[in-house]
């Protein structure tokens, strides 16, 4: 990679990089994913193994099994909670996308009057905290009769995909030539026909961007689903893991894992699609 | 409705480009075509939900906490009575304590390991790019499931770390990793940090790589030492990109929830409380929405304070990048 540069890489020995950058490296790798791998090895683990670290060394499965992810899929409503949790990080996201689009475009192209006010205040949106508006929007949840249904999720998500999402796809626009929005305008193109056919084509990466991160977002969504569902069918994933399967005094780590591994996989996934969009996107946030 | 296809004079000062109307455009395009009522729509829909569920809800949030609401119960207006009970409730002050000990230590590790994991990553390295997505896997799961593996992980009796530290003869006792709260404390701590190591490393990454390699080879030219090149060249280098992760950083901790609702739930007897748990605890099971919604009113000046500190790192960006000489 040409953007890549080393410092003063090069006057490195290979001894002594081994214990200045690999050895360390390693101990970073292994910490950041050992809690991954030890839940994988705990979802195909048996019982007996599971909990006699004497005669098996915890570290490996001696006998794998898929009894945890099966009474994860068929004896709990697991799969009905992954269900509810893609259908609201999907609408959620889209919700958020179209909105942000035009928000967007209109803060960075139309450069209407206040503009730079409101893309301030979309910032600042971004840095209001959940944790600070649940207890008022629960209130309002039970007065617009949404308390324990998914909609209440997908019209509450969009505050922080939005403000979120917006910020991305305003660096997105400004990267894109207006020249080529100014000949469109020119031969006689309505704005409308302009975005459509122009602009948002130009934008794709970044609408993926902004649709993956806003997905993921709602996915990983916690605080506005704990207070605002009851119903133990319509929970997400993240709260129904440690709402249901957690029984009493006793946990089956087992299928605790199995859920959070399952849990997990979704947007696993779809990070390994578009890691370099990911990582891109995030870094050129921040550096905006 | 506005008939003209020419935009409102100040608006149209703005756009560069302009449109050549044709004669048979009907005058809902040539209303969408002014660039002013465009504006408007297009901000619509965003401006609406982040008013309904955000603005609005910021203000009520401010209101019920001047109020004895409860669940099921409309409250009346009590003035402080909220903010002076929590005065002289010990269990707010140590979730108060709790919340500035988490945010300021897991804060310093987490910028601390999180660059030297991108001072290592920015050497010559085999499958760079690979190495790099592998590290930001812990930041995009979500947090609560890789909170249950930390969970197992402290388990008193099941402890991976335990049976890991005790094979080697380093211990010979399990530690009860959550069983007293300065042991929980540290062990929630570990997890935020473990969490945030990657975006940290990853924004501090992005930073590095746009400093220029004639810097380093100026300096060492003057003889500066491994140490001295880090201390007058990286860290000045990277201390505007600094700010602002750690701006986020310090936000999203002093409000962090799940991994504490995940791991203890504020447990054991409530020592391990932080702001937003305990809010949520009086809040929503308690009932006491009033109460609650003060709690996390409370949080608001420090939220205010990083905000700020957000902004003017910002400005001093513009003013390193040449925008205004001010």
């Amino acid at each position: 990679m040409a953007e890549e540069r080393a410092g003063m890489d090069y006057l490195n020995t290979w001894p002594r990089k081994l214990v200045t950058v690999y050895a360390p490296l390693s101990a970073f790798l292994i910490i950041l994913l050992f809690p991954f791998y030890w839940m994988t090895v705990t979802t195909f683990k048996s019982n007996e193994e599971l909990y006699n670290f004497k005669d098996y060394n915890p570290l490996w499965i001696h006998s794998p099994t898929l009894d945890n992810v099966k009474r994860l899929l068929f004896e709990t409503d697991y799969p009905q909670w992954l269900m509810i949790t893609m259908t609201v990080a999907v609408v959620a996201t889209f919700i958020s996308l179209f909105a942000s689009v035009l928000a967007a475009y209109a803060i960075q192209r139309l450069r209407f009057r206040g503009g730079q006010t409101v893309g301030l205040m979309i910032y600042l949106a971004y840095l209001v905290p959940p944790s600070i508006l649940f207890i008022p929007l629960a209130t309002m949840v039970f007065q617009f009769g949404l308390y324990d249904s998914p909609l209440a999720l997908i019209l509450t998500y969009p505050t922080f995909l939005i403000p979120f999402c917006t910020w991305l796809l305003m660096g997105y626009f400004k990267s894109i030539p207006y020249e080529l929005e100014e000949c469109a305008l020119v031969d006689g193109a309505s704005r409308i026909q302009i975005l459509w056919k122009i602009t948002l084509p130009l934008a794709v990466p970044g609408l993926i961007s902004a649709g993956i991160f806003a997905f993921t977002l709602s996915w990983n969504e916690f605080i506005y689903a704990l207070a605002f569902i009851s119903s133990v069918e319509k929970k997400t994933v993240p709260v129904a893991v440690l709402t249901q399967l957690v029984e009493g005094d006793v946990y089956h780590w087992g299928s605790l894992m199995a859920g959070a591994l399952l849990g997990s996989l979704p947007v696993a996934v779809i990070y390994s699609f578009f890691v370099e969009h990911y990582v891109s996107s995030l870094t050129g946030a921040v550096k905006e | 409705m506005a008939h003209q296809n020419v935009a409102d004079p100040r608006a149209a000062g703005a756009v560069r480009g302009k449109r050549v109307a044709r004669p048979r455009d009907s005058w809902i395009v040539r209303t969408f075509d002014n660039p002013a009522v465009l504006s408007f729509l297009f901000m619509l829909p965003a401006a609406t939900l982040l008013l309904v569920f955000l603005t609005y809800p910021l203000g009520l949030g401010i209101w019920l906490g001047f109020t004895d609401t409860r669940i099921g119960r409309a409250g009346v207006f009590i003035g402080l009575e909220n903010y002076q009970s929590l005065f002289r409730d010990s269990m707010f002050w140590l979730a108060v304590s709790n919340t500035v000990l988490y945010t300021v230590i897991a804060t310093i590790g987490k910028f601390a390991l999180g660059l030297w994991l991108a001072l290592l990553l920015n050497n010559h390295l085999p499958a760079k790019a690979l190495i790099r997505s592998i590290i930001l896997v812990p930041w995009i799961v979500p947090t609560v499931l890789s909170a249950l593996a930390f969970w197992w992980i402290y388990d008193p009796q099941f402890s991976i770390i335990s049976w890991a530290l005790v094979e080697m003869g380093l211990i010979d006792q399990y530690i009860d990793f959550l069983g007293t709260p300065n042991n929980a404390r540290a062990s929630l701590i570990a997890a935020n940090i473990w969490r945030g190591i990657p975006f940290v490393a990853i924004c501090l990454l992005a930073g590095l790589q746009t400093i220029s390699p004639s810097l380093y080879e100026a300096a060492a030219l003057d003889g500066a030492t491994a140490w001295q090149r880090f201390r007058h060249v990286t860290l000045p280098m990277l201390m505007p990109i600094l700010a602002v992760v750690m701006t986020f950083s310090i936000l999203f901790t002093f409000t962090d929830f799940q991994l504490i609702y995940a791991i203890t739930r504020g447990g054991p007897a409530g020592t391990t409380h932080l702001m937003a748990t305990l809010a949520f605890q009086r809040a929503i099971p308690g009932g006491q929405l009033g109460e609650g919604a003060a709690i996390a009113v409370a949080m608001i000046p420090f939220l205010i304070f990083a905000t700020l500190f957000s902004y003017f790192a910002l400005a001093r960006r513009k003013w390193q990048h040449g925008g205004s000489d001010d």
